[in-house]
């Protein structure tokens, strides 16, 4: 099953976010070895170059890093890691409160409202 | 990487009409590029020339540094916009004929490709759908180890999921050295294989970049791009 990509944003940030989010979500440890590019490129289903470019990307901002004759490598540095997950929580935080102000919420009345959803939640457990 | 085809000052006309005028090319080793543009634009023209199967009007065509000729059919693999095979040979006998025929096909890619399609290599061809005929001439093209495939309109007969494996089969089966010429109006199921689109335009190149240029500076797909370009 190929990835799920968009077709008006650049395909290298995509698969980025994909190895950020696969990072995040446990799917890769701190040190696990990543496939090879081909490989990746194949299930992805897309250019092999821009595979390439991409996990340079990630290289070179630090999430990955290549040993030279073993492959590609998920950092160690948990810190970096925790970095990230900020950054991805602030993202996404500011893209809720985008939509809740664009159908009349502001911060508070936002922030309110995910509460008490949370809430409610609990209350059907 | 290395230049694999160059084009100078490339025009064809059929008496009158202009097929194609002044185009310059350049295609590296090692890129995947969409040919892209309406009915008529110069397509398969382009692509005849490369293969020689048209003599252009002005201007010169270099692959791998060499005119067009033996030396370049050599590298070059072709699936053509219609098919040439004898529809009572089954596929098996076509096989044996390709690999007399190409120094560089490979027999059992072939088989392998043959078995994952569920095609069976002792079919005759004029039993088959023409979507089955279709994969059956992919897999022969990209079976040789060519330094260059030009596939003109290679998926449009395919349904959905066997579009899926045969690009896979293009990802899988080129080296890394080689290129690979897909001309097709499918854009959305193969821009993201892409390393490079072509917009060509009443003979001439109207628009030469990546993919994901045109995602960053546009902010929509080579689909979206194209329809907005060639609005009819």
């Amino acid at each position: 099953m190929p990835w799920n990509l968009d077709s008006d944003r650049p395909i290298f940030q995509q698969i980025i976010d994909k190895v950020q989010t696969d990072i995040l979500s446990g799917h890769y440890a701190p040190g696990d070895k990543l496939p090879s590019v081909r490989d990746l490129a194949m299930m992805a289903a897309v250019n092999p170059n821009t595979m390439q470019k991409a996990l340079t990307e990630l290289e070179r901002i630090g999430l990955v890093y290549t040993q030279r004759t073993s492959g590609r490598f998920i950092t160690e540095d948990v810190s970096m890691i925790e970095l990230l997950k900020e950054r991805k929580a602030k993202e996404l935080i500011d893209t809720y409160l985008e939509g809740m102000q664009r159908i009349g919420y502001n911060r508070q009345t936002a922030a309110e409202a995910l509460m008490k959803n949370n809430a409610d939640e609990h209350v059907n457990d | 990487m290395s230049t694999l085809v160059e084009c100078t000052g490339l025009s064809k006309k059929y008496g009158k009409v202009t097929a194609l005028q002044d185009v310059n090319l350049r295609i590296e080793s090692g890129h995947i590029i969409g040919l892209l543009g309406p009915n008529g634009s110069g397509k398969t023209t382009l692509i005849k020339i490369l293969n020689g199967l048209l003599t252009p009007s002005s201007g010169t065509v270099l692959v791998k540094g060499k005119p067009i000729g033996i030396d370049s059919k050599k590298v070059i693999s072709y699936l053509p916009d219609h098919t040439y095979l004898n529809m009572n040979q089954r596929v098996s006998d076509i096989i044996t004929f390709f690999k007399t025929f190409y120094e560089d096909f490979d027999e059992r890619r072939a088989y392998d490709m043959l078995a994952k399609l569920g095609i069976n290599p002792k079919d005759r061809l004029k039993s088959m759908s023409k979507g089955t005929k279709e994969k059956v001439q992919l897999i022969l093209v990209m079976s040789r180890r060519a330094d260059l495939y030009i596939l003109d309109e290679p998926i449009a007969g395919v349904d959905p999921a066997a579009r899926d494996y045969i690009l896979n089969v293009i990802l899988t089966n080129y080296d890394a050295s080689a290129s690979i010429i897909i001309s097709t109006h499918l854009i959305t199921d193969i821009e993201n294989v892409l390393d490079e689109v072509l917009f060509i335009q009443n003979g001439q190149i109207r628009l030469t970049s990546s993919v994901d240029a045109i995602r960053e500076e546009q902010g929509k797909s080579v689909d979206a791009l194209f329809r907005e370009v060639f609005r009819c």
